[in-house]
């Protein structure tokens, strides 16, 4: 009962990083932009989140630094990417590379210090249920902003005027701008909000998962956030499942080494990328008609004038 | 830039309903570089008028357009609209004033409903429910029925032209532009079209209407205006005129009339294709069902019908783009070839000519010798033990120029550099001069300025006397009409039994193009409906 819960309770929070960065590359990428540099863009997050948390002493602090982090080096990649419709692979990649050096650069004095962890919720009586208590009641706030962020976006995608013009944009951008839309501003915006949810996802790990930083701590977790958004065929409610079944597997994996299963480690780490190879295979049999990524995704556009 | 003569209006002003014209254009120009795309264009728009817009493709047409909805800026000249000058921000802008425009090129999103299409065309200020009602009640109104839940890649067409159309009127325009709105649509369908048009002008609204088909406009419009190079020709009332003098205001001179060379004789079967049946490769495409056809040495056989019913297939399937299972359903020289690469078909004596120039037909940054190797390397010489052989390659170049009279800057550009007419020219000659058994072209004048398109005619006529088999694929009826000896229509993959061309009327072809059969009861139906 206990070790139930409390791996219930270690998927919730694994599964929390990679359901924040995948809703922001959700977002990006429907508005027809590919950043694949969402890895690049937590560590740098991870990084100023953890200083600023040190510095103030305040975790809401240490997130909004973050997710300023994240947005700024996202901006990098609208420059570059939409600003001077550079190939978007090169740049997202270029991006990762900067972003593992650069954190690296920022954290080094933080490499060994401690802060107090994100609290976590707790009220008398519901949280003491068995089982569900802690797993509903027990969060820290990160939890319960990923679950409300991806019903926001689904909402905002879906019921609202704006997210109807940005899934148009990724849809045909030369339709989009034939209609008089800003198709570069549009996706800026979207591949900013991708930068702060990236890095918001990147400052969650020092300041809630682990209360420390080093270097090269997201290990990976921006790629997973990639292939979650494939995974999910680019929906907010099959993003949800995806998050935590890879968390899941993050935190099986942890569990099969210490219980002695003779499973290689590296083939559980490569799992959520198996699972997305497998579902892509299945969509596209699935498949009547349409198309199921963002029509435009990862083409550059410029408009003429 | 003011100082040019104004040309005559053709009508005169008190008979115009309106006391001054909708909207104007004064010296309207446009600069790309050293480039007039538009050179001091003056052009009266009035109400109650369906103004048409003739010109050759490059002649100004489309800069126009785009200047007047609000897409572009000119760099001189001026708009009035009501006798006001206006500068237009943007689309929404041009929008808000009252300016509808239906595009060439759809503007719309495949995977959208056909409610969310119309939404994003239009200012947002009501709700998606009052909009999807106010939607089926145009819809209704105008006779142009669509469900508004659907999403577009799974319409066809015509239905897709309706969108544009819908969401245009929803905006209760005063002044409706349509670029090229006939140019994929049945006959039939076209018919409708007017009806809808002659609609908008009765209730007071005006209507520019961009074409290069010169009955058309002879037909539906009150007033034409003539672009070429970019310069205002002439305003003139186009039903004062022949399509042959329109023709000549178009060109800037005759086009050579294309020929049947006497002494065409019909040999042996080339290209036979037996029951061919082939699933889609993409999303968006269509199954090809129990296609069979037999083209014999000095034929031309013309393949009609709407873009998207299976020609893209089927030519993918006759290049070997696509392989079929069983070899027997492609026979090319009397060899079952179903099952063969390009350059095995090319080894027989195939050739193919696709539709997109830029990107299938050539490689757009590559170089024409590059580009003449890149089809001719199988059967042309142009290797020599695995070495290209350059000289060669640049042979091939020099006398498609000659024959094929390509005009290019300078020997051996890249393939891109070139005007469509002219490397359009280039493929065809580059093709024809292998001397091919079979030639199978789709598209062979499409964006082609009128003297390179009789060009291109004129070749695919000698090709079939030498005695090759060509097969045709086009939208346009009056150019297989033209050197076409049977026509055939695909409808949703299917392909309709060849009629000889001198009993092909517009009218069967278009039954068949909207998909009924010639049989006569079905016929008869069909006109009932």
């Amino acid at each position: 009962m206990e070790l139930i819960e409390a791996i219930i309770l270690a998927v919730l929070a694994a599964s929390t990083p990679l359901l924040i960065a995948a809703t922001g590359e959700l977002v990006t990428e429907r508005s027809g932009v590919l950043n694949l540099g969402v890895e690049g863009m937590m560590i740098v997050g991870a990084a100023c989140g953890f200083a600023g948390a040190w510095l103030t002493g305040s975790i809401l602090v240490g997130a909004f630094f973050g997710i300023v982090a994240g947005t700024l080096m996202s901006l990098v990649f609208a420059l570059m990417a939409l600003g001077l419709a550079v190939n978007q692979v090169a740049t997202g990649l270029a991006l990762t590379i900067l972003g593992i050096g650069l954190s690296g650069l920022i954290g080094a004095g933080f490499v060994g210090e401690r802060i107090t962890p994100a609290v976590h919720l707790y009220i008398p009586g519901l949280t003491d249920i068995p089982l569900i208590g802690r797993v509903l009641f027990g969060e820290d706030g990160f939890v319960y902003f990923s679950v409300a962020l991806i019903v926001g976006v689904w909402w905002f995608l879906y019921r609202t005027r704006a997210g109807l013009i940005l899934r148009a944009c990724g849809d045909n951008h030369v339709s989009a701008h034939a209609l008089g839309y800003p198709v570069l501003r549009i996706r800026t915006f979207a591949v900013m909000f991708g930068g702060a949810c990236a890095g918001l996802a990147g400052a969650y790990l020092p300041l809630a998962y682990t209360p420390f930083f080093i270097p090269g701590m997201t290990a990976g977790r921006g790629w997973i956030a990639l292939a979650l958004v494939v995974f999910a065929s680019w929906r907010p409610g099959r993003l949800v499942i995806g998050a935590y079944l890879f968390g899941a597997v993050t935190i099986l994996q942890l569990h099969a080494q210490g219980w002695g299963v003779g499973i290689p480690s590296q083939f559980m780490s490569a799992l959520p990328y198996l699972a997305t190879v497998i579902v892509l295979v299945l969509l596209s049999r699935a498949r009547t008609g349409g198309s199921t990524a963002p029509a435009a995704l990862g083409t550059v556009f410029v408009p003429d004038r | 830039m003011q100082a040019h003569q104004r040309m005559l209006d053709p009508t005169p002003n008190g008979l115009h309903s309106g006391e001054s014209p909708l909207l104007q254009t004064l010296g309207l120009t446009k600069r790309y570089g050293d480039f007039l795309a538009n050179d001091s264009i003056d052009i009266d728009i009035w109400p109650k008028e369906i103004h048409a817009l003739l010109g050759e493709n490059g002649a100004g047409k489309s800069t126009l357009v785009k200047a007047i909805y609000g897409l572009i800026q000119p760099s001189a000249g001026e708009i009035r609209w009501q006798g006001q000058p206006i500068v237009l921000s943007g689309p929404s802008e041009a929008r808000s004033r009252g300016i509808g425009m239906v595009f060439q090129h759809f503007s719309l999103f495949d995977n959208l409903t056909v409610a969310e299409n119309v939404a994003l065309g239009l200012d947002g200020k009501e709700s998606f429910k009052d909009m999807s009602a106010r939607l089926e009640q145009v819809s209704k109104t105008y006779g142009l029925p669509l469900d508004p839940r659907r999403e577009v890649w799974q319409l066809s067409v015509g239905e897709r032209q309706r969108i544009e159309i819908v969401r245009a009127l929803m905006q209760d325009p005063k002044f409706l532009i349509l670029d090229e709105p006939t140019a994929v649509l049945t006959p039939q369908e076209a018919d409708q079209l007017f009806i809808v048009l002659e609609r908008l002008k009765a209730e007071g609204r005006a209507v520019l209407y961009i074409s290069h088909k010169l009955e058309e406009v002879k037909r539906l419009c009150d007033t034409a205006t003539i672009l070429r190079g970019g310069k205002k020709v002439e305003t003139c009332n186009p039903r004062l005129e022949t399509a042959a003098s329109l023709a000549r205001m178009m060109v800037g001179g005759e086009i050579k009339e294309v020929k049947a060379p006497a002494g065409r004789k019909t040999t042996v079967p080339r290209l036979v294709v037996n029951d061919l049946s082939l699933a889609p490769g993409e999303a968006h495409g269509v199954r090809l069902e129990h296609i069979s056809f037999e083209l014999k040495g000095g034929e031309i056989l013309g393949i009609a019908g709407v873009a998207g019913n299976g020609q893209d297939e089927l030519f993918a399937a006759l290049s070997g783009e696509r392989l079929s299972k069983d070899p027997g359903t492609v026979v090319i020289e009397g060899i079952a070839a179903g099952h063969l690469s390009i350059t095995q078909r090319r080894k027989l004596g195939a050739a193919f000519v696709p539709e997109e120039r830029l990107g299938h037909g050539t490689a757009p940054r590559m170089k024409l010798s590059e580009n003449a190797l890149l089809t001719g390397h199988a059967a042309s010489g142009m290797v020599n033990h695995g070495f290209i052989d350059t000289a060669a390659t640049l042979k091939t170049v020099d006398r498609a120029t000659e024959t094929f009279d390509v005009r290019k800057a300078k020997r051996d550009p890249e393939a891109a550099s070139l005007s469509g007419g002219n490397l359009q020219k280039f493929i065809v000659g580059r093709e024809i001069l292998r001397n091919p058994a079979v030639l199978v072209v789709s598209q062979p004048t499409w964006g082609v300025d009128a003297g390179a398109a009789a060009v291109i005619r004129q070749a695919l006529l000698d090709l079939a006397t030498a005695g090759a088999a060509v097969l045709v694929t086009s939208q346009d009826l009056d150019e297989l009409a033209e050197i076409a000896d049977r026509i055939a229509v695909m409808f949703h993959g299917r392909l309709s039994a060849p009629l000889a061309t001198s009993e092909a009327t517009r009218e069967k072809l278009g039954l068949l193009m909207g998909g009924s059969s010639l049989e006569p009861k079905e016929a008869a139906h069909a006109i009932g409906a």
